[in-house]
């Protein structure tokens, strides 16, 4: 057999291999979080290889625990759930707001100091987020806004606000200035051209833009975890997930219940709009 | 034709007014969130300031060496750096090389292409805090499947404390970043892909390259610039990482890079001066790498041109 043939029979079985084996890797640990959420404590305690209940020791009590309220003698992720969807949906719909414009300006106006700003974004990511969480912190304190859902808020709009203005820029640079100009001849103004042209033709990438700052909010520990501690009314469902988890009293099933209702909103706007997603993060990324 | 200059010019600062009010709001939240804080931040490490000092005197505290002097000199901090830079190079190469086999296996259709290839970036989507806690949970000694698997089919003599014991922990922490970020790797990869012309490498089999040949001298030449792009931009997220770490060890056993011990000189000690410090000379390393490795890439960005 020739080298050419031998390589591809050989290759081909590792493709096979190696899909399974990468597939396997990425969904297993979520079947286990799923599959021990619905497992008593105990039965987890005995035997831990069992991951999947027999049926007749499935429990929803889990669910029941974390979702309750603490009058009611469960963990609040119900508040939580609440407090991460404000805090998501206003930083998302503030992103969009500050991007489209300054996206549309960019691309298509020149202006001192347009150059400075894209680098000014680059540089951003040079520094820790820890380093920038402690003097916001204390900004916020001093202006009353540091132990709020509005303070997260901010932050959260800053900390998207640089790869949002990315995604967008590339896809709007691809768009071509002549449907302006056309428009500008029409008698349209800059503001009409924007919201009559701009916005409808790259509709899909601001979904993609609102959708990905959306998850970083609903995703995002660090900030939530300095401004908010000390508050638990306030605390958004990653804190909540990581601050009982430090403890030994909640069970871990119970906990594994608590990280299904954190991820599964997350799974489920990414299903309805994976495409789109993909597609913005990775705009331009052909062209190296 | 004079007039006509005049409107242009008129029509110039008309577009430059514009463009700067509609850039405006987006700058002024980057500025007051991000740029404002690193420069406080900078200041901050020229001083010996505790939060009582900051509360009392904000910025205008005697300024200092000191800070500077003690990061230096303390082993703790060089051994955070060696640790920061081990698990950032190990988490880059690692997560792009898995997100290159993943990419090259995904290239060609098959059935259920799409879907799958949609869960395999659940890692990167899903929320850090849910995914570090069920892998906590897998990797506990007493109640976690890996270990049950391990002691009772596979043999082990003992549990592994994968997250609590040295050397293991960091192992542990790279392997949880690579699952973790590959798929970003894969993605971008993938795009790349896509993207080549089939007929370069169509002529290479005509002219009887085997297949690991074609993929060295044809395709993976053409993917280097992004993968350029994934090395820089990986590394430095890798440097500034911190939630995966705190979240799976908290920083002990062996793990602690830069950021959690910035995060535990503020919290811990309550030392901003020496936190500060510490976090600037960070910055200077990873400016100083990346100074480097753009010279070292800069022949081959050339040639893509």
């Amino acid at each position: 057999m020739s080298a050419v043939s031998v390589q591809s029979s050989v290759l081909r079985v590792l493709r096979v291999v190696v899909i399974v084996a990468l597939v396997a890797a990425t969904v297993l640990p979520f079947v286990y979080m799923l599959s021990l959420s619905f497992v008593r404590i105990d039965d987890l305690l005995r035997d831990p290889l069992r991951v999947l209940p027999q049926l007749d020791r499935i429990t929803t009590e889990t669910y029941r625990a974390v979702l309750a309220s603490e009058e009611d003698g469960g963990y609040g992720f119900a508040r939580f759930m609440r407090n991460s969807a404000v805090v998501a949906v206003a930083a998302s719909a503030l992103t969009v707001a500050l991007v489209v414009p300054a996206s549309y300006a960019l691309t298509r106006l020149r202006f001192a100091g347009r150059s400075q700003v894209s680098w000014l974004f680059l540089a951003v990511y040079l520094f820790p987020t820890i380093i920038i969480a402690v003097p916001v912190f204390v900004g916020f304190q001093v202006l009353g806004l540091g132990s709020s859902l509005v303070g997260l808020v901010i932050a959260y709009v800053a900390l998207t606000v640089p790869v949002s203005v990315h995604m967008l820029r590339n896809y709007l640079a691809g768009i071509p200035e002549s449907i302006d100009e056309a428009a500008v001849i029409d008698g349209a103004s800059r503001f009409q051209i924007m919201t009559r042209i701009t916005v409808p033709l790259a509709m899909p990438t601001i979904m993609s833009t609102a959708l990905y700052s959306f998850m970083i909010a609903w995703n995002e520990f660090l900030f939530a975890l300095l401004f908010l501690s000390a508050k638990q009314d306030l605390w958004t469902v990653s804190l909540g997930l990581t601050r009982l988890a430090d403890g030994q009293e909640v069970s871990k099933t119970v906990l594994m219940a608590g990280s299904v209702l954190l991820t599964v909103p997350i799974v489920i706007l990414y299903g309805v709009a994976e495409r789109a997603l993909t597609e913005g993060l990775t705009a331009g990324a052909d062209k190296g | 034709m004079r007039r006509g200059r005049r409107r242009t010019s008129k029509l110039r600062g008309r577009e430059s007014r514009d463009g700067i009010t509609l850039v405006a709001p987006v700058v002024l939240v980057v500025a007051a969130i991000i740029v404002v804080p690193i420069v406080w931040t900078v200041v901050l490490s020229f001083q010996d300031a505790r939060y009582v000092d900051v509360a009392r005197n904000g910025l205008f505290n005697e300024l200092t060496l000191d800070n500077y002097a003690d990061v230096l000199t303390s082993p703790a901090f060089w051994q955070a750096l060696v640790t920061t830079v081990q698990y950032s190079v190990a988490t880059t190469v690692g997560s792009i090389t898995v997100g290159l086999v993943a990419a090259l296996a995904f290239r060609d259709r098959f059935r259920f292409r799409a879907p799958l290839r949609a869960v395999m970036l659940l890692p990167y989507v899903a929320p850090v805090v849910a995914t570090t806690f069920v892998w906590q949970v897998a990797l506990n000694p007493q109640y976690g499947v890996v270990n049950a698997f391990g002691t009772q089919v596979l043999g082990w003599e003992h549990p592994v404390n994968f997250l609590s014991a040295a050397p293991t922990a960091l192992g542990t922490v790279i392997v949880y970043d690579i699952w973790r970020y590959f798929p970003f790797a894969f993605l971008f990869l993938g795009a790349a892909l896509t993207g080549l012309s089939k007929e370069i490498e169509e002529a290479a089999v005509v002219d009887g390259a085997t297949p690991l040949q074609k993929f060295w001298f044809v395709v993976l030449p053409q993917l280097l610039p992004t993968v350029a792009l994934l090395v820089l931009f990986r590394m430095v997220m890798a440097f500034n990482e911190f939630d995966d770490v705190y979240l799976l060890t908290g920083g002990a056993a062996g793990t602690q890079v830069a950021s959690v011990r910035v995060f535990e000189q503020l919290t811990g000690s309550s030392d901003i001066g020496g936190a500060s410090a510490t976090a600037a000379v960070m910055a200077v390393f990873l400016g100083v790498a990346l100074a480097i490795y753009l010279r070292l890439t800069a022949r081959q960005r050339e040639e893509n041109r």
